[in-house]
C-alpha cells in the first residue's frame, strides 16, 4: 500500500545496510580469489597476460557483488518480517482469508502489548470506522 | 510494489491502462481467477501438446548428439560455433526485456509496466534457462562442463579467469538467480492470495508453502518494498551487464568483425529489442486468449511499440557503425569482413538481417500500426527472427573467412538448416518456448501483481 | 577353422622340431607340437579362427560388435598378429644397448623401396614394434628426409586390408600346397628349358634378387623375365641409349648449377633422387643476407608439379610442345638438328634462356622430363654435353637397375605372348600389372590364356584376382633384402617386425622356384653378401653393414660418355602440335599422393591434400579456367572423356595454372579391388592410357554428362589479393629487389614493437626463462611437397577423418601446406606454398579465451594442449587467426581399424571425441632431449631436438631451435632480413617465423612476364 508505511512512521530499515554488505563480501570474495587463483596459488602465462590481469577480473567481480547483494536483499527482507511462518492467529480469522490478501484491510492489534484490553480495544476500532472487528484466538 | 506507483488515474488519460470499471475485487477475481478457478482454454492444452512433443524431439536430439559427439551438427574449423552459441545469444537477449520492464522501468517510474511486467519476468525466466540449456549442449566434452567451475578439484586448477566465456558463466547464473529471486520475490504476496483463494487443500498447502506465511503486515510490505526497489537496482546495471559480457565473447576475440568497442551497448540494444519483441510475441496471443484486454490496453502495446522501435533504431545505428569502423580502420581484415559480409556467401542472411531489423521497424512510426495487435505481431515475430539472423551473421560470417584465405570455408551451410539428424533447433527452439509459456501460464499468475492496483482503492474500506 | 583340415595334417616332424629348439628360434614353452613346429596348418588355423569370425559381420562393423570382436582378437593377439622382432639377429642403428629397454625407441637402419630404389631410411621402434620412418641422415638418397610415400608406407603395414593369406583360386591353402603345384609346373617348364615360364617383377635394383633371377634364367634359358611398373622411366633410360648408344644413368648435380631448365621434368618431386635433388637444389636458393646468390630456374611444363611452382620462369605449354623446345634450344646450342617450331613469344623466351644457359657454361643444366619421349632426353643430354655440363652439373653412371629395359616394351611382349598362348606359367611378383598396365594391352583378357598364374602382392587386389594363386608379400619393413640408391649404393633392407602375415618376399619366391621353398630370406640376402665380401672378417663387415644401413663407397663410378646421336637423321617433329584451340590434349601422370595406386588403401595418403589442388580421397581431370568456360563445364561436374576410342566418367577440377587445351588425369585411382580406404575413390585413369603414348598424347573429347560429384579439397581456390586489398602472407621479392632493399619484408606490415602492451611493466611477472623454442621456415624452399604433414601425422597419431568429413572441413593435420596462386586471377603467373604449423604465439589469442585454461603457455614458450582439461568450447580455434587448431568433432578413433593402433607413438596421446589438438613443436622430442640432457649434465645441443616437419622435409625449409642461444641455427634465421612474422600485425608474437620468398627472374624476361 502506497504511502501506508509513511502514513505509519515507518522510516528505517537496516535492510539496505545488510544489501550493502553483502554487495562488498562479493566484491571482495571475487577480485580476492580471482586474484589468490591466478597470481599466488597456480599462476599460469596464458596467453602473455600476467598474472595478476585485474582488467579481466571486474566482470566476474561485478557479478558476484550482484548476486551476493541480492541474496541479502531477498533473505535479509525475509528474516527481517520473521519469515517464513507457517502459523498466525491472523490465519484463524475467515474474513482475513477471504479479504485480506484481495481487497480488504485488516488492522491487527497483538495481546502482547501489556496495555491490551480487549473491550476498550474493540470499542476504539469500531469507533473509528471499523466494518469489522473480531477477536482472533492465540 | 513501488512507492512510484500512485494513481492511475492521474496518468495520460487518453487511452488508459486499465480498462474503466475495475476494482480491487474484479482484478484479484479475474487474474486469479486464471490461475485457480476458471477452466483452461482448449488452446491451452493444445500448447501444452505441441510443447511436449517438442520437447521429446529435444531429448531426443540431445540424448543422440551426447552419445555421437558434436561432429552431428554443422560446426566446422573455420566456423567452431554455430547454432548453440546463436541460439544462447538470442535467448539472453529475449530474456532482458523481462528485466529491464521489472527493473529499469520501475526505477524510470514508468507506471504501464505493471500490467506485463510479472509476464515479462517470467519469460526472462524460461529465456534464460533456454539460454543456459545451449553452452553444456555446444560442448565438445558436455560431460566435463564442471571444468569450467571454480571448485576445488584433484587438478588443484582453477578456471581461466581471464576468458569471457568463464565470465558468461558467473553473468548468467547471476542473472538467472536474481531474477529468479526478483521474481520471486514479487509473487511472495500473490502466493498468499493464491492461497486464500485456491480451493482444494493441495493448492492451499503448496501456494502456502510458497507464501512463506506473508500476511500483509504493513510492517513487512515497507521492508518489502525496500528489498524490491534496492533489486531493481541492482537488476538494472546486471541486466546491462550481462549482454554486454555476451557480447565481450565475441569482442574480446581478434576475429574481424567480432573485434569491435561497440558491440557491448550495440549487444545491450539488441537484447531490449529482442526481448521487447518477444514479449508482444507472446502478448499478443495471451491477451486475445484470455480475454486480458481489460489489464494490457492498446496503451500498452502502443508503449512496446515505441520502445521497439528506439531500440530497433540503436541496432541500426550499430550496424552502420560497424560498416563506418570497417572502412575507417583502414585495417584490410576488417574492410574484407564487412564487404565479405554484404557480398560473400552469407550476403542472404545479412540483407534479411537488415530487412527485419532496420527496415521493418520503421513501420512502427505510424500510429495505426502500433495500435494493430496483428500488425504488430507479424513485426515481433519478424524481428525475433532478425535478431536471430543478427547473431548468426556475427558468429558464422566473421569466422568463416579471417585472416587467412587458406583457412577460409563455409560452414553450417543451409542445407544444414533442413531437419536432418544434424539440426532440429529451429523447430525445437519453437516447441520449447510453447512448452514454457504453456507451463508457467497454467502455474503461475503472470500479468499484474494485483497489488500494484492498490492506489485505485479507497484509502480505507 | 574346421575339424576335417586338422585331421589332414601331417605327420609331425620332430627332426625339425628338435632343430629349432636347438637354433633357439622357437619359444621355449610350448602349446602344441604343432604350435612348436610353426606348421603352416597350425599357423592358418590360428589364422583363421579370427577372420573367419570376423567376415561374419558387417563391412562398418558397429561399436558394439567392435568391443566383442576386440575381446576376440585380444586373445589370439598373443599368437598370430602381435608385434615380434624377427627371430634373426637385426642390428640397431647406434650402439645398441645388450637388450630393448622397455618404453625406449631404438632406430633401426633399413631401406624403403621407391619404385624399387632405395632410400635410406632410420625406422624408430618401440618394444620390436615400428612406428615411424625417418630418413637416413648420411644415405645419398635420403639425407635424413624422405618424401611423403616412405613416411606413409608404415601404415600400409599396419593396413587390416592386407592379404593376410595364401589363396588358391579365392580359397585359402598353404605355402606347402602352393609349392607343390609350383613346383609341378617349373619341373614341366624345365623340360622345355624353361620355355612358357614368365616372370614378371617391378624394377629391380636389388643384387640378391637380381641374382637369384640370374640364377633362375641360367639354368632355364628359355624362362623370361619382364619388368613392368607405371614409374619405370623407360624414355630416360632409351633416351640415354639413343644418346651414347649404351644404357647409362644420369646423375645431376643441382648444389653446382646456376642455371636450371626443366623440360616437363619434375625432378623435385619424383624419380628415384628426388629427395636428394631437392636437398641440392635448395642448397643453392638460400638467400642468406652474406651469401645473396641463387641458382635460377627455367620450367616448362605440361602440367603444374611442384618444380614449376618453384621456377622463377614457368611456362605452361601443351606436352607435345616440350620436344620442340629441346629442339630450339638444342638448335641454338648448334647441334645440327630439325628445328622445332614455336610460337613468337616461346621464341623469345628460349632465346632469353638460351643467352641465360651459354653465360654459365659448365654450371648449367638441362632437365628432361621422365613422361617426355626418349627423344627429348637424348636431345637434354645433346644440349648438356654442348654446355660442357657433364662432369659437374651432370654425372654418368652404369645403370642401377639390374636389368634395364624398356618396361613397356617387356610388358608388351608379355601381354603378346600371353594373348598367343606361349606363356603357360606365368608368375608375378609385385606389382599389379592387371591395374595399371596400359588399356590397349587388354592383359586382364590375356590372362585367360596362362595355364598357371600366381601373384606375390601386399593386397589381393586386380591381378591377384585372375590368378590361380595368390601369396601374401612381405613389406619391407618386414622383410630381408637389398636395394641399390639412385646412384648405385647399395642398401640393406632390414626387418623391424616379423611378417604379420606368414608373407614372403620376391627372393623367396624365386628361391622357391630354384627348389628352395623353405630358404629364409635372411640366409638368402646373407649368402649371397657373403659370395660378394671380400672382407677378411665376414660377420664384422655384416653386423656393421646392418648397423649403417648401406655399404659406405658403394655407389656407382662416373663414367665416360661419347655423344653418338645424329639429331640431324632424325624425323623433324615427332609431335605436331595440336594447334591452339582445337581439341585437347591429354597428360596422364602418377598421382601425387597415391602414386600408381599401390597406396590407394592408405588412409593417410588418401587424406593428404595433393600439393597443387589440395584435392583429398579422389582425382580428377584437371583443366585450365579458360578450358573449363568453353567447355562449360565447372569444378565438380562429370564428364565423359573420350580417348582413343575409349571413354571414362571423370569429375573436372578447374586448375589456375594449367596449360589451356590440356587436361591432366592423374593414374592410380578408381581401383575395383583394393580395401575399404580406397574403395570407391577416383576414377580409372588407366582404361584412357595406351602404350603407344603412355604419358601424353591429342585429341581427347571432354562431353560434360550433367551429373555432378562432390570432390573433397582442404583448400578453396585463394588469391593473395582478395579485390580489396593484399594481404601480407606471403612476402615476396625478387633477388634484385631484395640486395637493394633487404628489410623488404618486415615493411610489408607493421608489426608492433615487442615490449607494447596496456599492462604495466611491473605486471610483467611471467618472462619466458630458459629455452626458448622457435621455428622458422623458410618459404624460399619450401617445394610444398606435403611430406612434413606425413611425417606429422606418423609422429603424432593424427586421426584420418575420411572424405565426407573433409567436405565438412574437418580435416585433422597440425601442419598444412597453404597453396596461394600468385599474379592474375585468371591466368595465376604460378603457386607459392607455405607450411602453417602452430605459430606458438608468446600472446597467444588462443589461450585467454579458453574457460578452463586447458591451452596454456609453458615456461619455455609452448603453447601447451592439456587434453585432459579441454571441455571442447571450440573459442580457441575460433580465436586462432592462423586456424591452426584441430578438433576432434568425432571420435575418429572408430574410423580405425585395430592393427592400425599398432602404429601409434607411445609417447603421443591419441585424442579423444570433444578436445581441440594441435601442433606441440612434437613436444615428446623435447621432452626426450630435455631428459637425456639432464641425465648427462648438459644443456640441450643445438640440433638434438629435431621435430617430425623438420626431419622430414628435404629441403630443409623447417629449422626449429632454442631462440634463446644466439649462436642456435633458428635464432641465425631470426635475424635474417627476410624473417618475418605471420600476421605479426596482430601482435601475437608468433615463435613461428616465416623467411620471405626471394625469386631470381631473368631481367630479360621480366617485364614480359612471359
Amino acid at each position: 500500500m502506497d504511502g501506508l508505511a509513511e502514513a505509519i512512521g515507518f522510516k528505517k530499515t537496516r535492510l539496505p545496510l545488510i544489501i550493502l554488505c553483502g554487495g562488498l563480501t562479493g566484491a571482495c570474495t571475487a577480485f580476492g580469489f580471482q586474484y589468490w587463483a591466478s597470481a599466488v596459488y597456480y599462476p599460469y602465462n596464458i596467453g602473455g597476460r600476467p598474472f595478476f590481469s585485474w582488467p579481466a577480473f571486474i566482470p566476474i567481480t561485478f557479478e558476484l557483488t550482484v548476486l551476493f547483494a541480492s541474496f541479502a536483499a531477498v533473505f535479509g527482507m525475509i528474516l527481517l518480517n520473521g519469515l517464513p511462518k507457517p502459523y498466525h492467529p491472523v490465519f484463524n480469522s475467515e474474513r482475513f482469508a477471504k479479504h485480506a490478501t484481495s481487497d480488504g484491510f485488516f488492522l491487527s492489534v497483538e495481546t502482547s502489548d501489556p496495555k491490551f484490553d480487549m473491550e476498550t480495544t474493540c470499542a476504539l476500532l469500531s469507533g473509528l470506522g471499523a466494518t469489522h472487528v473480531e477477536a482472533v484466538a492465540q | 510494489m513501488s512507492p512510484h506507483d500512485t494513481n492511475v488515474a492521474a496518468l495520460e488519460p487518453s487511452i488508459p491502462l486499465i480498462a474503466p470499471g475495475h476494482t480491487y475485487t474484479t482484478i484479484s477475481d479475474k487474474v486469479a481467477g486464471i490461475v485457480v478457478t476458471e477452466p483452461q482454454p482448449k488452446s491451452w492444452k493444445f500448447g501444452i501438446l505441441i510443447g511436449a512433443i517438442g520437447v521429446m524431439i529435444l531429448n531426443t536430439a540431445v540424448i543422440y548428439l551426447f552419445y555421437k559427439g558434436i561432429g552431428i551438427w554443422g560446426v566446422n574449423i573455420p566456423v567452431g560455433w554455430g547454432w548453440a552459441i546463436i541460439n544462447f545469444v538470442w535467448w539472453i537477449g529475449i530474456g532482458h526485456a523481462g528485466t529491464l520492464i521489472s527493473a529499469i522501468l520501475l526505477l524510470l517510474n514508468q507506471q504501464w509496466r505493471t500490467s506485463i511486467n510479472r509476464f515479462a519476468e517470467a519469460m526472462t525466466i524460461f529465456a534464460v534457462m533456454c539460454a543456459g540449456m545451449f553452452p553444456i549442449l555446444h560442448l565438445g566434452r558436455p560431460w566435463v562442463f564442471y571444468f569450467i567451475l571454480p571448485y576445488p578439484g584433484t587438478l588443484t586448477m582453477w578456471p581461466n579467469f581471464r576468458s569471457p566465456l568463464l565470465w558468461d558463466v558467473f553473468a548468467v547464473s547471476t542473472y538467472a538467480t536474481v531474477s529468479l529471486l526478483f521474481w520471486y520475490v514479487g509473487l511472495i504476496p500473490d502466493f498468499a492470495t493464491l492461497r486464500d483463494k485456491a480451493r482444494n487443500k493441495v493448492g492451499q498447502w503448496a501456494y502456502g508453502f510458497f507464501a512463506l506465511g506473508w500476511r500483509g503486515s504493513a510492517r513487512h510490505w515497507f521492508r518489502y518494498e525496500t528489498a524490491s526497489l534496492i533489486l531493481a537496482g541492482l537488476a538494472t546495471p546486471l541486466v546491462v551487464s550481462v549482454h554486454s559480457i555476451v557480447s565481450l565473447d565475441f569482442s574480446v576475440g581478434i576475429i574481424p568483425g567480432w573485434h569491435t568497442t561497440i558491440f557491448p551497448p550495440y549487444f545491450v540494444a539488441g537484447a531490449i529489442y529482442s526481448g521487447f519483441a518477444m514479449v508482444l510475441t507472446l502478448t499478443i496471443p495471451v491477451r486475445k486468449i484470455y480475454a486480458l484486454e481489460d489489464f494490457i490496453t492498446q496503451r500498452h502495446l502502443d508503449v512496446m511499440a515505441k520502445v521497439m522501435l528506439a531500440t530497433g533504431l540503436i541496432v541500426g545505428y550499430g550496424y552502420i557503425m560497424e560498416a563506418f569502423y570497417a572502412w575507417y580502420s583502414a585495417n584490410p581484415y576488417e574492410k574484407f569482413m564487412i564487404y565479405n559480409r554484404m557480398t560473400g556467401p552469407y550476403w542472404p542472411a545479412y540483407w534479411a538481417l537488415v530487412l527485419c531489423n532496420i527496415v521493418t521497424p520503421q513501420f512502427l512510426w505510424i500510429h495505426w500500426v502500433r495500435n494493430n495487435p496483428i500488425v504488430l505481431f507479424i513485426i515481433s515475430i519478424i524481428v525475433n527472427i532478425g535478431m536471430w539472423l543478427e547473431r548468426y551473421v556475427i558468429v558464422v560470417t566473421s569466422l568463416h573467412a579471417d585472416f587467412l584465405p587458406s583457412s577460409w570455408g563455409s560452414s553450417v551451410s543451409w542445407r544444414n538448416l533442413r531437419p536432418r539428424k544434424t539440426s532440429s533447433w529451429p523447430r525445437k527452439k519453437s516447441m520449447t518456448r510453447a512448452t514454457s509459456r504453456s507451463m508457467r501460464l497454467r502455474l503461475f499468475p503472470w500479468t499484474v501483481s494485483r497489488k500494484r492496483l492498490g492506489s485505485r482503492r479507497p484509502d480505507f474500506l | 577353422m574346421s575339424i576335417e583340415f586338422l585331421d589332414e595334417q601331417k605327420p609331425i616332424d620332430f627332426e625339425a622340431i628338435r632343430a629349432k629348439l636347438a637354433a633357439g628360434q622357437s619359444p621355449r614353452y610350448w602349446r602344441s607340437l604343432d604350435e612348436l613346429a610353426e606348421t603352416e596348418e597350425f599357423t592358418e588355423f590360428l589364422h583363421r579362427e579370427f577372420p573367419a569370425q570376423a567376415s561374419v559381420w558387417p563391412e562398418d562393423v558397429s561399436r558394439r560388435n567392435f568391443l566383442k570382436l576386440m575381446g576376440a582378437s585380444l586373445s589370439l593377439g598373443g599368437l598370430a598378429a602381435c608385434s615380434r622382432q624377427p627371430d634373426e639377429k637385426i642390428v640397431p642403428y647406434v650402439k645398441a644397448p645388450e637388450d630393448v629397454i622397455p618404453g625406449t625407441a631404438l632406430p633401426y637402419a633399413t631401406a624403403y623401396s621407391s619404385s624399387g630404389y632405395a632410400m635410406g631410411a632410420l625406422v624408430t621402434s618401440f618394444m620390436g614394434r615400428p612406428t615411424k620412418v625417418e630418413g637416413h641422415p648420411t644415405h645419398p638418397a635420403s639425407l635424413g628426409a624422405t618424401d611423403l610415400f616412405a613416411q606413409a608406407s608404415i601404415l600400409t603395414m599396419y593396413d587390416p586390408d592386407r592379404s593376410s593369406t595364401i589363396l588358391n583360386s579365392g580359397r585359402e591353402s598353404i605355402w606347402d600346397s602352393f609349392y607343390g603345384a609350383l613346383s609341378g609346373r617349373v619341373d614341366a617348364a624345365r623340360l622345355k628349358q624353361g620355355a612358357g615360364l614368365s616372370i614378371l617383377t617391378e624394377t629391380v635394383t636389388s643384387p640378391a634378387l637380381a641374382n637369384q633371377i640370374k640364377a633362375l634364367l641360367t639354368a632355364l634359358p628359355k624362362a623370361k623375365w619382364h619388368q613392368y611398373q607405371p614409374a619405370s622411366r623407360d624414355s630416360a633410360k632409351t633416351g640415354a641409349v639413343m644418346a651414347y648408344g649404351e644404357a647409362t644413368d644420369t646423375q645431376y648435380h643441382l648444389d653446382r648449377a646456376n642455371v636450371i631448365v626443366s623440360l616437363d621434368a619434375d625432378f623435385l618431386s619424383s624419380g628415384p633422387g628426388a629427395v636428394r635433388y631437392t636437398h641440392d637444389f635448395s642448397s643453392k636458393r638460400l638467400a642468406n643476407a652474406d651469401h645473396p646468390e641463387m641458382s635460377r630456374l627455367y620450367a616448362v611444363e605440361s602440367t603444374p608439379n611442384n618444380t614449376g611452382a618453384m621456377a622463377d620462369h614457368r611456362l605452361g605449354v601443351r606436352p607435345g610442345q616440350i620436344e620442340h623446345f629441346a629442339r630450339a634450344i638444342a638448335g641454338k646450342m648448334g647441334i645440327a638438328l630439325a628445328a622445332g617450331t614455336l610460337e613468337p613469344a616461346h621464341e623469345k623466351w628460349v632465346d632469353a634462356v638460351v643467352r641465360d644457359l651459354k653465360k654459365d657454361p659448365k654450371s648449367s643444366v638441362v632437365i628432361p622430363g621422365d613422361n617426355q619421349p626418349a627423344v627429348v632426353h637424348a636431345l637434354a643430354h645433346a644440349i648438356n654435353q654442348a654446355l660442357g655440363n657433364t662432369g659437374t652439373t651432370v654425372t654418368y653412371t652404369a645403370p642401377v637397375e639390374a636389368n634395364p629395359v624398356d618396361q613397356l616394351a617387356s610388358i608388351k611382349e608379355l601381354a603378346g605372348d600371353m594373348e598367343a598362348g606361349r606363356v603357360d606359367t606365368l608368375i608375378i611378383l609385385g606389382g599389379n600389372p592387371v591395374y595399371t598396365a596400359p588399356a590397349d594391352l587388354k592383359l586382364e583378357s590375356a590372362m585367360d590364356k596362362v595355364a598357371f598364374r600366381t601373384h606375390l602382392s601386399l593386397y589381393d587386389d586386380e591381378t591377384s584376382r585372375l590368378c590361380h594363386w595368390h601369396i601374401p608379400e612381405t613389406h619391407y619393413l618386414e622383410q630381408w633384402g637389398d636395394l641399390r640408391a639412385f646412384d648405385g649404393t647399395i642398401s640393406v633392407v632390414q626387418p623391424l617386425i616379423a611378417p604379420l602375415y606368414f608373407g614372403k618376399s620376391s627372393l623367396e619366391m624365386v628361391a622357391a622356384i630354384n627348389g628352395q621353398p623353405n630358404a629364409a630370406m635372411y640366409d638368402l640376402v646373407r649368402d649371397y653378401w657373403k659370395s660378394q665380401s671380400t672382407a677378411p672378417d665376414f660377420e664384422h663387415y655384416w653386423k656393421t653393414t646392418l648397423s649403417d644401413g648401406f655399404l659406405a663407397e658403394s655407389k656407382f663410378p662416373d663414367k665416360l660418355v661419347k655423344l653418338t646421336a645424329d639429331f640431324s637423321k632424325q624425323p623433324a617433329v615427332a609431335n605436331p602440335p595440336s594447334p591452339a584451340g582445337t581439341g585437347l590434349d591429354v597428360v596422364f601422370r602418377l598421382d601425387p599422393t597415391i602414386g600408381d595406386g599401390f597406396y590407394a588403401n592408405n588412409a593417410w595418403l588418401q587424406e593428404l591434400p595433393k600439393p597443387l589442388t589440395k584435392l583429398v580421397w579422389d582425382n580428377a581431370a584437371l583443366i585450365s579456367p579458360r578450358t573449363a568456360q568453353k567447355l562449360g563445364a565447372a569444378t565438380n561436374d562429370v564428364v565423359e572423356l573420350a580417348y582413343k576410342g575409349r571413354i571414362v566418367k571423370a569429375a573436372v577440377w578447374v586448375m589456375p595454372v594449367q596449360p589451356e587445351g590440356v587436361v591432366t588425369l592423374y593414374l592410380g585411382y578408381g581401383r575395383s579391388r583394393t580395401g575399404k580406404v580406397g574403395k570407391g575413390t577416383g576414377f580409372n585413369a588407366y582404361a584412357l592410357q595406351t602404350s603407344d603414348a603412355p604419358w601424353f598424347g591429342s585429341d581427347l573429347a571432354i562431353t560434360k554428362t550433367g551429373a555432378t560429384y562432390k570432390l573433397a579439397t582442404t583448400q578453396t581456390i585463394a588469391n593473395m589479393n582478395d579485390g580489396l586489398t593484399t594481404r601480407p602472407i606471403i612476402r615476396e621479392a625478387t633477388l634484385e629487389e631484395f640486395k637493394e632493399h633487404p628489410d623488404f619484408a618486415q615493411e610489408m606490415a607493421e608489426t608492433p614493437e615487442k615490449d607494447v602492451t596496456l599492462f604495466p611493466q611491473g605486471l610483467k611477472d611471467n618472462n619466458y626463462d630458459g629455452n626458448a623454442w622457435g621455428m622458422a621456415i623458410d618459404l624460399n624452399v619450401c617445394t610444398g611437397c606435403s611430406a612434413c604433414t606425413i611425417a606429422c601425422q606418423a609422429e603424432n597419431n593424427i586421426a584420418v577423418v575420411g572424405k565426407e568429413q573433409v567436405i565438412r572441413r574437418r580435416v585433422m593435420h597440425w601442419i598444412r601446406v597453404d597453396r596461394y596462386y600468385k599474379g592474375d586471377p585468371e591466368n595465376p603467373e604460378g603457386t607459392v606454398h607455405q607450411p602453417v604449423p602452430c605459430m606458438h604465439c608468446e600472446n597467444a589469442p588462443c589461450e585467454v579465451v579458453c574457460p578452463v585454461a586447458a591451452t596454456n603457455h609453458s615456461k619455455e614458450g609452448l603453447n601447451d594442449m592439456v587434453y585432459n582439461r579441454c571441455i571442447g568450447t571450440r573459442y580457441c580455434s575460433n580465436n586462432c587467426p592462423y586456424k591452426v587448431r584441430r578438433y576432434n568433432f568425432l571420435e575418429w578413433d572408430e574410423f580405425e581399424g585395430e592393427s592400425t593402433k599398432l602404429q601409434k607413438n607411445p609417447n603421443v596421446t591419441v585424442r579423444t571425441r570433444g578436445v581441440m589438438e594441435k601442433c606441440t613443436y612434437c613436444v615428446q622430442r623435447i621432452n626426450k632431449a630435455r631428459i637425456d640432457a639432464k641425465k648427462e649434465d648438459r644443456p640441450i645441443r643445438d640440433g638434438e631436438i629435431v621435430t617430425a616437419c623438420q626431419a622430414v622435409c628435404p629441403a630443409s625449409a623447417i629449422v626449429f631451435g632454442n631462440l634463446a642461444d644466439p649462436e642456435s641455427r633458428v635464432s641465425k634465421l631470426k635475424t635474417n632480413p627476410r624473417n618475418y612474422a605471420l600476421l605479426g600485425e596482430l601482435n601475437t608474437r608468433p615463435r613461428t617465423t616465416y623467411l620471405a620468398k626471394v625469386t631470381n627472374p631473368n631481367p630479360e624476361l621480366e617485364s614480359g612476364k612471359a
